[in-house]
């Protein structure tokens, strides 16, 4: 393969060094006529002359008619062009007839170009609004999120509703793929968090309670801990950070290809189809996760307190089935059923509100997250007062 | 050129003059756009080399290539402008890159390359707030930041309405003409080929190989080829060739 372009026919790019610099003159013809002398390298790499001067020149001598006269310019870029708008645009102002014969042939017709179209009023601008308008924005912004989150939950809840009168639509594959995602595939993670949890926890309390000789009850701590709170809540911010986001990426890239619009025009409801198996697959998984988290971190416990603190493996499980009632187990389970639904509906939600770029879709991620975590610790929060009331 | 062992297409020899409109055309899938992509670095030959202006690309350092892919601009099939940044941002970041212009120059340069797309206004628009058009004409005022030698474009009539993309076409002889760059187009849009193009190449997907180049409308009226009449004609070839000219 022998591919060969041959080069310019302009000298823009050609190095600057040994070229004579730009050079600006203003020259009166007439009593009422002025003439801007161009001469020297005009590439904006050069440093070009501010019009200012040559403006202020033309101005204060009354200048009616304006020629150009380019004959000694050696080359030219965008520089020039952006240079001769300025000052067309600024004698425009004054009444200024100009000629433009005298501009080089390139920049004459690319001048010609940009003023093809004018200027468009959007109303935008780089500055930055007043602070009133920005915290408006704001509260607007945050009412208009509030809505939109509060619509998802509804049409979630219309969702799960169709889910139990079997009428909701979704394939049972999808269910089955994001299930084994959202499952086995993420026994990897919880076991490593879950079990380093376990071993930071025993390894914390045990430096505590070796001071009042009750190593023994390292045993109670991690089990207490990681059955009521920690399993669950730890099991929710890994799923957040690895199947929320993903669950924001994939819709958000599918809201990107409009693959969502083309399942609203099928009169295919994006809720059940995508959402539903998605909150379906977390709340199944997630109280097994737990479970399997909760185990793994009282033996990361059972670690430290076998081989640091030198407890019997017997007396260290008899301990730990001492400490763990059934309705502590069974709180952390309920708890991780509420987190799934929390998870999986903060994914959704962002990736369905997702906008259509790239930027959106890491931006739906990110917020993800953010939401999911945010929603977790307040309502483990709400949980704990619950409990605490209810005497648990 | 290829992928891996498979060959995409073999054989390729052509020189592309100066200030020309030269086009790349083919039927789907032929390798018009990977092509385009060993053209401006973004892909190396199987075999073979790109030459610019007698400067070999894959047989310089680094850094000469990086040299010459300045003189280069890439407008691509869907604009490919950065979502995070407005219009503004995506022509300015070649500029605040590779010049030491202050920033005021740049905001005028800017201004201008956006003027001439006919997006003058539209500076502080990110690209999912404008529409396919614009963000193409966009994409085209990015690839002109640096004041190229040449302009590549690929597909730019894709995707457009008749009127859209006549202007696109009319845009890239202007540029042409007023900026004295070359421009090389990929494209299979007969009404962009005959409007814009001084010289084509036409590459086929069944030989895998370049088998005419030239002018386009010479070639649709005398190519020995029937594959490239037919193309050129829009699969009228053989009717034509037997009297009833296109």
């Amino acid at each position: 393969m022998l591919v060969a372009l041959m080069g310019p026919r302009m000298p823009v790019n050609s190095t600057t060094s040994g070229r004579p610099s730009p050079t600006l003159a203003v020259r009166r013809q007439g009593p009422e006529g002025g003439v801007l002398e161009f001469a020297g390298t005009w590439l904006s790499r050069c440093g070009l002359p501010e019009p200012a001067g040559a403006l202020g020149e033309l101005r204060s001598g009354a200048v009616r008619h304006l020629a150009f006269d380019a004959g000694q310019i050696t080359a030219w870029d965008s520089g020039l062009v952006t240079f001769v708008l300025k000052v067309l645009n600024e004698t425009a102002t004054w009444g200024v007839a100009v000629d433009r014969a005298g501009l080089p042939d390139g920049v004459r017709r690319l001048v010609a170009l940009a003023e093809a179209v004018p200027e468009r009023q959007t109303g935008r601008s780089g500055a930055r609004p007043p602070w009133l308008a920005r915290i408006g924005t704001r509260a607007i912004a945050m009412a208009t999120a509030l809505t939109i989150g509060v619509t998802f939950l509804g049409e979630s809840l219309r969702a799960l509703g169709a889910l139990l009168h079997g009428r909701a639509r979704f394939r049972a594959s999808d269910l089955f793929l994001v299930m084994q995602d959202c499952g086995p595939r993420a026994l990897g993670i919880v076991t490593l968090i879950s079990f380093l949890i376990g071993l930071i926890l025993a390894f914390v309390g045990a430096v505590q309670l070796q001071q009042f000789g009750a190593s023994i009850f390292v045993a109670n701590l991690v089990a207490v801990a990681m059955t009521r709170e920690i399993g669950c809540i730890m099991t929710a911010i890994v799923m957040s950070g690895r199947t929320g986001a993903a669950f924001a990426a994939q819709l958000g890239t599918m809201n990107t290809n409009q693959e969502i619009d083309a399942l609203s025009t099928l009169g295919i409801s994006p809720m059940e189809f995508l959402v539903l198996p998605r909150m379906l697959a977390l709340i199944g998984m997630m109280p097994l996760l737990t479970v399997y988290s909760d185990l793994v971190g009282i033996l990361g416990g059972a670690v430290v307190g076998i081989g640091m603190l030198g407890l019997g493996p017997t007396q260290y499980l008899e301990q730990t089935r001492a400490a763990v009632s059934v309705s502590d187990l069974l709180i952390g389970i309920t708890k991780s059923s509420v987190f799934g639904v929390v998870v999986a509906l903060a994914g959704c939600l962002r990736g369905m509100q997702s906008g259509r770029s790239a930027a959106a879709v890491g931006l739906a991620a990110t917020s993800a997250v953010v939401t999911s975590i945010v929603c977790l610790i307040v309502l483990d929060g709400i949980f704990a007062v619950i409990l605490n009331v209810l005497g648990f | 050129m290829a992928y891996g062992s498979f060959v995409i297409q073999r054989d390729l020899d052509f020189v592309v003059e100066r200030g020309e409109v030269f086009v790349i055309m083919g039927g789907s899938g032929c390798g018009k756009s990977t092509l385009l992509n060993h053209m401006v670095g973004l892909k190396q030959p199987a075999r073979g080399d790109v030459v610019y202006d007698g400067e070999s690309f894959w047989d310089s350092t680094p850094e000469a290539r990086d040299g010459l892919r300045r003189r280069l601009g890439v407008s691509f099939q869907a604009g490919a402008l950065w979502s995070s940044m407005t219009l503004a941002e995506n022509v300015g970041l070649p500029l605040q890159t590779f010049t030491r212009l202050p920033p005021r120059q740049i905001r005028e340069i800017v201004s201008l390359k956006l003027a001439l797309v006919g997006l003058a206004g539209y500076e502080e628009f990110y690209p999912s707030e404008v529409s396919g058009g614009m963000l193409k004409r966009a994409g085209v005022a990015r690839a002109m930041a640096l004041d190229p030698d040449i302009l590549f474009f690929d597909e730019p009539s894709a995707g457009l309405d008749p009127i859209s993309s006549r202007r696109l076409d009319d845009l890239i002889l202007e540029l042409r003409d007023s900026l004295g760059a070359t421009m090389v187009v990929v494209t299979h849009e007969l009404a962009s080929i005959f409007a814009i193009a001084d010289n084509a190449v036409f590459l086929d997907a069944e030989t895998r190989t370049m088998i005419a180049r030239g002018n386009p409308k010479t070639l649709r009226d005398e190519c020995p080829h029937p594959t490239v009449r037919a193309f050129l004609r829009r699969g009228a070839a053989e009717a034509v060739s037997g009297g009833t000219a296109a």
